[in-house]
């Protein structure tokens, strides 16, 4: 099933490559401010300047698979009344647009992900992880993938009861860009809004992956970073299946 | 194959009444339906938009829960055992595709396989079956973005039934088709009925389908079932409403119906055109001859009044309806 989905969203490929020289672009962009951040303050959050700007091609290249700006064809399906149809197939709603959702993510990571870091890499000194980092980081991915599905399907079944997704799109969008690190790095936000910036389940989606790329948790601390993602992955997907149920019962099909 | 019994689903539809006011009423899409349907029929279920057939269609499918009422399908209660249901009934919509757009038919087709769970062998043996009848070959490999309407609904009625389903659902399935492509559905879905003993349930505003397949009628509106029976009860009803227009040389006051022929009645002119409603057993001929004795008629036409009306007469109860004998009648009709 899932590789079905998988040759569907790679059935547009030149669209996935303009995509992801716009990820470059900004790419570019987002490195030159970071650069000039951490000039003034040196080690800023425990980043030196390599790891602030492998952190900008990082998430860069993260934004296809985790799906950073939110949206999910779901929603749309729920609008338009399409939902009808996933419900009559013998699945798990749920379970079908997870399985959707991770092939998605794999046509992504592989149409997108490489321009970033490679267009990074040929302009600047980028960290690069040993085999075990990249094996923790790969795994890392996979969970904020699953936590960016989690959110993601939560504001989807939303349509269920608001009818239209466009606002609560525009507040997902502002706290995951904000609360990911996509804008700034999170270790740079000081003191209780840090803490609690690094505790939401945003901070799953690319800090986290990047912090375990740069090498920065280790040991029983790498351990708890998974540990985190996955307790957020967990408790987004146990939230959903809660949610689909609920909907199941008040369920109103648009259009017929 | 299906039970119904007094199945109600109600919809709660807030309304703003001030600034921050709402309104909350309730609105009874489907209201007290009772009805069986045997393993093999053929049964269209009619009735004018909003009447509640798609909220049916879906409490028999498992994504609606009924408010109150009893539904099976298949001996399952389709909202408790919605995935189980699905693996042994077949749905088609008109207006939607279960088939994804990007992908070639086969491979949406190899996927529904997957979904469920119809082993290769036995999946071969009725696609290609499938593909004859259907005629689906020359689109076989073609994304499903570019089939034309016709095709695609081909395609659409193959995946409904790869896994061979028990009970075939089929809402609107030739809206907006040609006439060949209808042509083509309806035969399909007639050797279907006939040599594969599947049940089918159709809805549809198409008097076309009815009068071909169907060998049993529900009608319902305003949520109740207005009426329970066989084409032939139903098509004397609808008979008994044709609708003459005459196209006379100039405009003028409504024409005199013949005395000979009673219960002619003129019901609008406009123009020099004019509209006569004839009971099922007038002459249509002696009255046409009576008008142009007096009139110059230019044009005249007759047609049987549309199936909306029939019903809403129906539920109206300009028509008393009895129950057919033998079957449970839905809901208090009359």
């Amino acid at each position: 099933m899932a590789w079905y989905a998988f040759r569907r969203h790679t059935a547009y490929p030149v669209s996935a490559l303009a995509e992801a020289l716009s990820n470059v672009a900004f790419g570019f962009i987002r490195a030159y401010i970071l650069i000039a951040l951490w000039r003034v303050r040196p080690s800023l959050g425990g980043y030196d300047v390599t790891d602030a700007v492998t952190f900008c091609f990082l998430t860069q290249a993260l934004i296809g698979p985790v799906q950073i700006f939110g949206g999910m064809e779901l929603s749309e399906r729920i609008r338009s009344g399409a939902v009808a149809v996933d419900l009559h197939r013998p699945v798990d709603l749920q379970g079908w647009w997870l399985a959707d959702d991770l092939a998605r993510a794999a046509a992504t990571l592989l149409l997108r992900a490489g321009p970033p870091l490679l267009a990074g890499a040929l302009l600047f000194p980028l960290r690069t992880p040993g085999p075990g980092l990249l094996a923790a980081f790969l795994l890392s991915t996979l969970l904020a993938v699953l936590v960016g599905f989690g959110l993601r399907y939560l504001g989807a079944l939303a349509v269920f009861w608001v009818h239209d997704d466009r606002g609560l799109n525009a507040v997902q969008l502002v706290l995951s860009m904000f609360f990911s690190g996509m804008i700034v790095p999170l270790v740079i936000f000081p003191g209780a809004l840090g803490e609690v910036a690094r505790a939401l389940p945003w901070a799953a989606l690319v800090q986290v992956p990047a912090d375990v790329f740069l090498g920065k948790r280790t040991g029983a601390d790498l351990a708890a970073a998974l540990g985190f993602q996955a307790a957020w992955a967990a408790a987004l997907l146990l939230a959903g299946r809660a949610l689909t149920a609920a909907a199941r019962r008040k369920l109103v099909i648009h259009g017929g | 194959m299906i039970e119904v019994e007094d199945a109600v689903k109600t919809f709660t539809v807030r309304r703003r009444t001030g600034r921050l006011r709402r309104e909350r009423t309730e609105r009874r899409a489907v209201d007290g339906v009772s009805f069986t349907v045997a393993p093999g029929e053929f049964v269209g279920y009619l009735g004018p938009n909003g009447a509640g057939k798609s909220t049916t269609i879906k409490m028999l499918t498992g994504i609606l829960t009924p408010t109150s009422g009893r539904v099976r399908v298949a001996g399952l209660e389709p909202a408790r055992h919605r995935t189980a249901l699905a693996r042994r009934i077949g749905v088609v919509f008109g207006q939607r595709t279960t088939l994804w757009w990007d992908l070639p038919l086969r491979d949406s087709l190899t996927l529904i396989r997957h979904l469920y769970r119809v082993e290769a062998g036995a999946h071969r043996t009725r696609l290609a079956e499938l593909t004859a009848l259907l005629e689906l070959g020359p689109f076989l490999d073609t994304p499903v973005r570019q089939l034309s309407l016709g095709q695609r609904m081909r395609g659409d009625l193959a995946a409904a039934l790869l896994h061979d389903p028990e009970l075939l659902v089929l809402d609107e399935p030739t809206i907006g088709l040609d006439v060949v492509s209808k042509a083509t559905v309806r035969g399909f879905l007639e050797r279907l009925n006939a040599e594969r003993g599947t049940t089918v349930l159709l809805t549809t505003h198409d008097l076309g389908d009815i009068e071909r397949l169907c060998d049993r009628v529900l009608i319902i509106d305003h949520g109740r079932l207005a009426y329970d029976g066989g084409l032939a009860r139903l098509r004397a009803t609808v008979d008994a409403d044709r609708v003459l227009v005459v196209d006379l040389a100039r405009p003028g006051p409504p024409v005199t119906p013949p005395a000979s022929v009673p219960g002619v009645v003129v019901e609008r002119v406009a123009g020099p055109r004019q509209w006569l409603r004839l009971p099922r057993s007038a002459n249509a001929a002696a009255v046409v001859a009576a008008i142009a004795e007096h009139h110059e008629v230019v044009d005249i036409s007759l047609g049987e009044a549309d199936i909306e009306e029939v019903l809403a007469g129906l539920y109206r109860g300009d028509r008393p309806y009895e129950p057919a004998a033998g079957r449970p009648a839905g809901g208090p009709a009359t």
